[in-house]
């Protein structure tokens, strides 16, 4: 954004030397407050993520009630002050359920991103560093995997695998792999022949360890943004996969499998049991893509100075 | 005479994180029908600002926050957008730098100029396509019935400046404002664009305004020059008074600055700074660098990703001769000595550099090194071997040869903890600042990172690291070419004090053949992967025997005196 | 042209071969007996042996791939247990639904967001840009499947504007006569708009709901490629020559601008095609993806298998048509080759 303005009109006159020579972390943490002050949304973002992992840490000691004991008596009771999310069929508190089920959620996207971050990370790096034989195998692997629609290979993996919780965590993985393999690959291959690379080469450095000392710390931060964004659709693939009936059973509280529950009774009025869950889901995904905006804004160098 | 354009105190404002930045203050500027004025300074200096703001082609950042800009009477600043869209093209029209960018990517280049004929109603749906190849014709483009069907990325960048041109000609309009038409572009190129700018602006009476950096430029075409800096303008004069007798300190440190026929190194820098000359530097006999038949092939066509590349092997076109990008040079540095390395873009130097680096492999060919034959190691495992620390090199752009998450102390000690047989955090770091001082380069600024440093910092960072290992050879490519040229000037010089105190050699590679003798004791000139002539600087500036090294010589641009 | 096409068309051969490969691992790295698994959940030994014969699970590794592309190139990708029709039957006459319905949903996104993505970045800091950024935003953490059930509730349950969710028509209207199988074209064949009429009226909400998940990537290009494309060199040179900015907005920056969009597309219809199954799901839509997931659930599995491939290959083809578009637009691309 800012160097194309910058391309576009003759930026004004920059000072030679700026005034504050801050050094890298107090520089960053400032950069990070100034971001998170100038822009509300973010800082409402990173609030929002707070409250989300509370939930998940603290979620089944805060519940009032036991999410999986049934109380047939009280089943199907809209949102009132006992029950603040209403009931489901078999009468299950869907507050507690809902708070219950952040952990498993959470859970399943921050294992697939981060199993996905290390394996497409490293096979992006490698072969936009080392190109030829090694790029094009790891790209035909990518290639093959987006001939795909995403979602429908996820089904297809998670059913061929078998319906567990871990096979949604490696299916989400595997389908999210070409977009961490594609966006390593274009930052790595940009700066394999970058000057500063060169440099490096010329002081001796291997060409291992200028992956791993020049080029990784140059990818990581735009790596960062891409995890927060594929949290959200990571939560989403999995929900997903478990409102068609993959992966997670009931009567395990989670989101998605809530909602599937839920679907059947919104016809005949019964919209709470589906609603909160969804909400659960939305708002947290939300949180995700706010917070990967936000971090993008936070890495930027164009916006640091 | 009344002004064409006349242009009183203005200012220009940028909204920026850290408020409000006057990027032009209170500027004057006057242009006469048929008048060509230059407007000459440095980055950052406004000089492109201000033509903007005349076009009222700001970005949404910008403002004009006060003055008055009058054109034939008319009140520009004033005038509504729709009056603007009509004089724009019509009255007053601009090329710029970078002409293949500014041509529209997926639009044939002859129906970009009928757009712009038709806008302005120079002509019809029906003469529309003929105007516009005559808009070729006139700015020189053989075949026009032909290119008027090319899109931008079938030409090259020269022929896309004469386009831009055309488009900016076709309406006849009054003023024409070119910035920084040249920069870019190869100099025979340069000399021929400027040459038809001129023909074509005088031919109407057009006046002109060119905005650039290189007084050498401005003097040459301009009638006028306005000298600016950082937003203001300090010296407005005929521009023979100016290169005869600059007034203002600014200019004349911008005068002397400029390399031209004559100058010294020293003579670059201002009375005050510039010490005694270095004494010629002993060259020894001694041979340091042997480069011999030296052959670097590409195939014709770029690796294509395709996965028909990648299973259906052989299925593919019948196989090419290969493009010769280096063929067949031989040449010879010896201890102490600088060599120049002249040539245009795609003459095959910045290969020829990289392969005596070792970064690249040559396909035939020998590099000997003080006796070693370093041309047998192959590039991916030179890293690790002895002679890595024999040569190193300085880097064209300062900002892109610097990681820009090291600071600048950890740029300069990568080479020592790599290679260097120093032990301990405290023996680097005071190396470091040896390295520093020798240099230049502030203390405080070691702790710096890239982004918080300008050019010529980032530069004596990228000499320091070059110099750390006390290299034998260093190879310079293009080490100015990113530098305003008061810092060039800084620059060239401390160069030339490093290779006196420490004995190296250097092999400088670069566009410009004033820059090169300057710095060089022999220049090779090179063309189309071949060598040209070679010879010591002097001759090779003052009698060339080959016509391209005249070719070369006389399309460079110099102020006078 | 031609030869860029053709050169194309190549690439898609490996990706064919790999989607072939991965379709046919996904068979085989089932835990526990495959036989089993495709024998269905009720089979007794001697016909879970009796299947293993007859898909060949007693042979090798490569016999068995061999045997697999043999069935391929028959159009045999076994028979759904359901309703024991082969599943190329089931797939081939379900698919019309799915395809327009995603089609529908495509249209309807594009003809949203690709206006409003160009409006915003023209009057980037407006009203419109806020709107954008906030239906994007939306639009991606959105559920596409709780977005389905949140607009039955809304627009059946509580306003009652919406027919009941039940499938591609209600209860009263017959289906239009065969010809493309896509209802809403059939119907105008026929000259009968009350069928028309109830088709759109099914279709609204889960074309609706699938076009609001695809709105997002493709108004967040759409803005982002005009803003970049309206700040680039070649729009200044237009302004400087007076173009007004009806030309430069539309002839000039629109079209480069378009060039990532339609690159972006791709991703659209992988993000659609997967939206879909779960659509068809909460609206009970009788496409391939509501097929799947019933044999999911009946742990069905070569009805899944059929319609991974089907899938994928139906994804492979709309790729194609993409790069090809692209060709046509951009021509650097049309003269590489």
């Amino acid at each position: 954004m800012s160097a194309i303005d910058a391309s576009a009109t003759p930026s004004p006159a920059v000072s030679e030397a700026p005034a504050r020579p801050a050094t890298g972390l107090s520089a960053t943490l400032g950069h990070a407050r100034y971001v998170v002050t100038e822009n509300p949304v973010t800082g409402f973002a990173f609030a929002l993520f707070a409250v989300i992992l509370l939930a998940a840490i603290l979620g089944p000691a805060l519940a009032p009630y036991d999410p999986l004991a049934s109380d047939t008596a009280a089943a199907l009771q809209p949102p009132s002050a006992a029950h603040w999310f209403g009931t489901d069929q078999v009468g299950r508190d869907i507050f507690s359920r809902v708070l219950v089920a952040t952990r498993l959620d959470l859970v399943i996207a921050v294992s697939s991103v981060a199993l996905v971050f290390a394996l497409g990370g490293f096979a992006g790096i490698c072969a936009g560093f080392y190109g030829g034989w090694t790029d094009r195998l790891i790209s035909r692997v990518s290639d093959t995997i987006m001939a795909f629609p995403l979602f429908v290979l996820a089904m297809g993996i998670v059913a061929a695998l078998g319906n567990t919780v871990t096979n949604i965590v490696i299916a989400t993985a595997i389908v999210n792999f070409p977009l961490y393999q594609r966006i390593a690959r274009a930052e790595a291959n940009v700066r394999r022949d970058a000057g500063f690379v060169q440099a490096a080469r010329l002081t001796g450095n291997s060409e291992m360890r200028i992956l791993l000392c020049q080029i990784l710390p140059n990818i990581m931060p735009i790596m960062a943004v891409q995890m927060s964004l594929t949290m959200g659709y990571a939560i989403l693939n999995a929900a997903g996969l478990s409102f068609i009936g993959l992966g997670v059973k009931p009567p395990t509280p989670e989101w998605g499998i809530m909602v599937a529950e839920g679907a059947g009774y919104i016809i005949s009025g019964e919209w709470w049991i589906a609603l909160f869950p969804g909400l659960a889901l939305m708002i947290s995904v939300f949180c995700f893509n706010l917070l990967g905006d936000g971090l993008r804004d936070i890495i930027d160098p164009q916006r640091r100075t | 005479m009344t002004a064409l354009l006349d242009v009183k105190a203005l200012t220009v404002e940028f909204a920026t994180r850290r408020g409000t930045v006057q990027a032009v203050k209170t500027v004057d500027l006057e242009v006469a029908k048929g008048e060509t004025v230059g407007i000459v300074g440095e980055s950052g200096s406004g000089k492109s600002v201000t033509s903007y703001a005349v076009m009222r082609i700001l970005d949404r950042a910008g403002r004009i926050a006060g003055g008055s800009v009058a054109f034939s009477g008319l009140d520009l600043k004033g005038a509504t957008e729709a009056q603007m869209t009509d004089i724009r093209g019509r009255e007053i029209s601009m090329i710029f730098q970078n002409p293949r960018m500014a041509l529209n990517p997926i639009r044939k280049v002859g129906r970009q100029i009928e757009d712009v004929l038709r806008r302005h109603a120079q002509a019809g749906s029906m003469d529309a396509r003929a105007k516009a190849i005559e808009m070729l014709e006139q700015v020189k483009i053989a075949r026009p019935e032909e290119r008027y069907h090319a899109y931008p990325f079938e030409l090259s960048g020269g022929m896309c400046q004469r386009i831009v041109i055309a488009l900016a000609l076709a309406c006849r309009p009054q003023l024409l404002i070119a910035d920084e038409p040249t920069t870019g572009l190869d100099v025979t190129t340069q000399k021929a664009v400027m040459d038809l700018v001129t023909e074509l602006t005088r031919a109407r009476g057009m006046s002109t305004i060119l905005i650039t950096h290189d007084l050498g430029l401005a003097a040459a075409y301009c009638d006028k020059v306005v000298v600016m800096k950082k937003g203001e303008v300090v010296e407005t004069a005929a521009a023979r008074d100016v290169f005869a007798a600059p007034k203002h300190d600014y200019t004349q440190k911008l005068m002397c600055a400029t390399p031209r026929p004559g100058s010294t190194l020293r003579g670059l820098l201002p009375a005050e700074v510039a010490a005694a000359p270095n004494p010629p530097a002993a060259v020894s006999g001694e041979v340091l660098l042997k480069v011999q038949n030296l052959v670097k092939e590409y195939p014709r066509q770029g690796v294509t990703k395709s996965g028909a590349q990648m299973f259906g092997r052989g299925a593919a076109q019948e196989p090419e001769k290969p493009f010769r990008a280096v063929d067949g040079i031989s040449f010879e540095i010896r201890r102490g000595e600088s060599l120049g390395l002249v040539g245009e873009s795609g003459c095959g130097k910045s290969t020829t550099s990289m392969m005596v680096m070792r970064l690249l492999d040559p396909t035939s060919g020998n590099i000997t090194l003080g006796g070693d034959d370093i041309g047998a190691i192959q590039a991916k495992s030179f890293a690790s071997s002895p002679h890595r620390r024999r040569i190193q090199m300085v880097f064209q752009d300062p900002t892109d040869s610097l990681n820009p998450r090291f600071t600048a102390s950890r740029a300069i000690a990568d080479p020592l903890m790599r290679m260097g047989a120093l032990k301990g955090a405290g023996a680097v770091r005071a190396r470091c600042e040896q390295l520093a001082n020798l240099v230049g380069l502030p203390l405080d600024l070691l702790d710096r990172f890239p982004h918080q440093m300008s050019g010529g910092q980032k530069a004596r960072v990228g000499i320091a690291r070059a110099i750390a290992l006390d290299p034998e050879l260093v190879i310079l490519d293009e080490p100015t070419a990113a530098l305003d040229v008061s810092v060039q000037a800084v620059v060239l010089n401390l160069l030339d004090d490093l290779k006196a105190k420490l004995g190296m050699s250097y092999l400088f590679v670069s566009h410009d053949l004033h820059v090169v003798r300057l710095l060089c004791d022999r220049v090779i000139v090179m063309r189309q992967g071949a060598i040209v002539e070679q010879g010591s600087s002097q001759d090779v500036l003052e009698a060339p025997k080959a016509d391209y090294t005249r070719e070369l010589i006389s399309a460079i641009p110099h102020p006078p005196g | 042209m031609l030869r860029a096409t053709l050169k194309r068309l190549v690439t898609i051969v490996p990706t064919l071969i790999g989607v072939v490969v991965v379709t046919f691992l996904l068979t085989r790295v089932l835990p526990g007996d495959p036989a089993a698994y495709f024998a269905g959940p009720t089979a007794d030994a001697a016909s879970i042996e009796q299947i293993r014969k007859s898909l060949g699970l007693d042979q090798s590794l490569p016999q068995q791939f061999l045997r697999y592309l043999g069935d391929l190139a028959r159009g045999d990708l076994g028979n759904a247990l359901s309703t024991g029709q082969p599943v190329l039957k089931e797939i081939a006459s379900r698919l019309p639904a799915s395809a327009e319905l995603t089609l529908s949903a495509l249209a309807l996104s594009i003809l949203i967001a690709v206006p409003l993505g160009i409006l915003a970045a023209v009057k980037e800091g407006s009203w419109i840009d806020h709107l954008c950024r906030v239906v994007t935003t939306a639009g991606v953490s959105l559920p596409v499947f709780f977005t389905g059930v949140l607009f039955v509730c809304i627009f059946y349950y509580r306003l009652g504007w919406a027919p009941a969710p039940v499938g591609r028509l209600d209860l009263y209207s017959v289906a239009p006569p065969h010809v493309t199988g896509f209802f809403l074209i059939d119907s105008l064949l026929a000259g009968d708009f009350d069928t028309f009429r109830a088709t759109v009226a099914q279709l609204i909400l889960p074309a609706s709901t699938m076009a609001l998940f695809a709105l997002a990537p493709i108004a967040r290009m759409t803005r982002a490629s005009m803003l970049s494309v309206l700040s680039s060199e070649f729009i200044r040179t237009a302004r400087a020559s007076g173009l007004n900015s009806r030309t430069v907005i539309l002839r000039y920056a629109f079209r480069n601008a378009m060039l990532p969009v339609v690159t972006t597309l791709g991703m659209v219809f992988s993000f659609l095609l997967g939206a879909n199954v779960l659509v068809e799901k909460v609206f009970a839509w009788p496409g391939i993806g509501s097929f799947a997931v019933e044999a999911l659930i009946q742990s069905d599995y070569a009805p899944v298998q059929g319609f991974v491939l089907a899938m994928a290959l139906l994804y492979v083809a709309l790729n194609l048509m993409i790069d090809l578009a692209y060709g046509v637009i951009d021509p650097r691309v049309r003269l590489e080759a």
